[in-house]
């Protein structure tokens, strides 16, 4: 996948505005055939599995002993005891040794579908209107986080109501030989066009959610980084203990959002300080076309992390004036539609 | 990618024009089609000295911060403030609204040590 085709800040603007595809193909898919709970998947993910309906997604983690995150997924159920598992693209093959090593070797099946399953992005506002042409009015049916399978150029696909940008939008999960004449097909719409690595970055940043390997990692937890949420605490997962622990004994360091004084933008590995104090890492940072301003995520030591505290990034002779502000940072986003 | 005749060249890819004892500098088209959109640009002080190949100012665009070099020894005469509000203009126009200072030169014999067009092109030929 490109960074980008005639430019990251236009096909920003264009995604907001518009509709923009997205070529994901990198990233990683697991097919699973398991009981939620005797298999031990219901263990390996944070979130409660069980009590998931048919055709629905979840934001979620795999978490090691120590809570340190192993990955961010999305789990499809596709039946009772069926499951896509969606991972990132550099951490598929450890996520998948990790999820069989832990899985139950009985009436389980899981299968690595990450070289022979492609995935295409459609996002922005008008996605909705562009997919119903192609995939009929089942599109319309679907929930925030909701998916089920539609015949597209003679195949029965995967698409759900997901995504990476915040606006309205669809990820289509298609087999490698069909992917080429899908791109086509939905690039056939005028509204939509091609859009990049760069400006992926842009619209997830502007909506602060968290990129693995950046924002979030082996070395973090979803308690600092401010994702307890899409841990189920009343069920047993592997990490809980520690994030029991750490819940007592405080996270020292949060995942906070700020916003430049001008169009310089943070980066990734810039330093953060609190009245000339070393106080945190940047662990994302861009300009922002939508604010026209530089915005970012990084740690920060919890007693400078609320909000309105005026803090520096800094990186050799380069010192950046920045606020910590309420996430998201673009909050006209046409996600539920 | 545009290599206007008549300029000098650097191999970090600033653009010289020289007038008199006056030099104008900006980025290449190269450059700035590498950079992609250019979202902030810092330019130095009026009268602060500059030394040949020494960082002079920065340019941002949304995929990076990158440093510009000052093709010559000397002091600033000019700076272009509207590209500091229209960054934008060192993309739509490199050679011409999008020139971000000017050197009063001290050392004209450092010119041997720049690129005039033809070796500019081979050099992107080259490295490219």
């Amino acid at each position: 996948m490109p960074i980008q085709y005639e430019g990251i800040i236009n096909e920003h603007q264009w995604t907001r505005n518009n509709c923009s595809v997205f070529d994901i193909c990198h990233m990683g898919e697991f097919m699973i055939q398991a009981d939620a709970l005797l298999s031990n998947l219901d263990k390996v993910l944070t979130q409660n599995l069980v009590n998931m309906p048919l055709k629905t997604c979840k934001y979620g983690f795999m978490l090691n002993d120590n809570a340190g995150i192993i990955d961010d997924v999305i789990i499809y159920r596709i039946e009772q005891d069926k499951w896509m598992l969606v991972v990132n693209a550099a951490t598929a093959p450890a996520d998948f040794e990790h999820i069989k090593k832990h899985l139950a070797k009985d009436n389980v099946k899981i299968d690595n579908v990450s070289n022979s399953l492609a995935k295409l992005d459609l996002q922005g506002p008008l996605s909705r209107e562009v997919l119903v042409e192609i995939a009929g009015e089942g599109i319309l049916n679907l929930d925030y986080y909701g998916f089920d399978y539609f015949s597209v150029l003679g195949e029965n696909i995967i698409i759900s109501r997901t995504g990476y940008t915040g606006e309205m939008g669809f990820e289509l999960y298609i087999n490698n030989d069909k992917v080429i004449d899908l791109w086509n097909l939905l690039l056939e719409n005028k509204n939509v066009k091609p859009a990049g690595l760069g400006a992926r970055d842009t619209l997830r940043l502007e909506v602060c959610y968290p990129l693995y390997g950046q924002d979030i990692s082996l070395k973090t937890s979803p308690l600092e980084a401010g994702l307890a949420s899409f841990m189920d605490m009343k069920k047993d997962f592997m990490g809980k203990a520690a994030i029991e622990k750490k819940q007592q004994q405080g996270l020292g360091k949060k995942l906070c959002c700020f916003q430049t004084e001008s169009r310089r933008a943070p980066r990734h590995d810039y330093e953060i300080l609190v009245n000339n104090q070393k106080a945190g890492i940047v662990t994302s940072g861009s300009y922002s076309p939508s604010l026209g301003c530089g915005i970012g995520m990084g740690y920060i030591a919890e007693q400078y992390s609320d909000i309105g505290t005026e803090i520096s990034l800094e990186h050799e002779n380069i010192k950046i004036n920045a606020q910590v502000v309420k996430r998201p940072f673009y909050k006209k986003g046409s996600l539920r539609g | 990618m545009n290599v206007p005749e008549g300029l000098f060249y650097t191999k970090e890819h600033e653009w010289v024009k020289i007038d008199g004892n006056l030099a104008k500098i900006g980025i290449s088209d190269h450059a700035q089609h590498e950079l992609g959109d250019i979202t902030f640009v810092e330019l130095p002080a009026l009268h602060a000295p500059c030394e040949q190949f020494k960082q002079i100012a920065t340019i941002e665009s949304v995929k990076a911060a990158s440093d510009v070099y000052a093709p010559l020894s000397g002091k600033i005469s000019a700076v272009n403030n509207e590209v500091v509000a229209n960054p934008e203009l060192v993309n739509q126009s490199p050679y011409e609204q999008g020139w971000l200072l000017v050197i009063e030169i001290t050392e004209e014999s450092q010119l041997a040590n720049l690129m005039d067009a033809e070796a500019y092109k081979n050099y992107l030929k080259e490295n490219m």
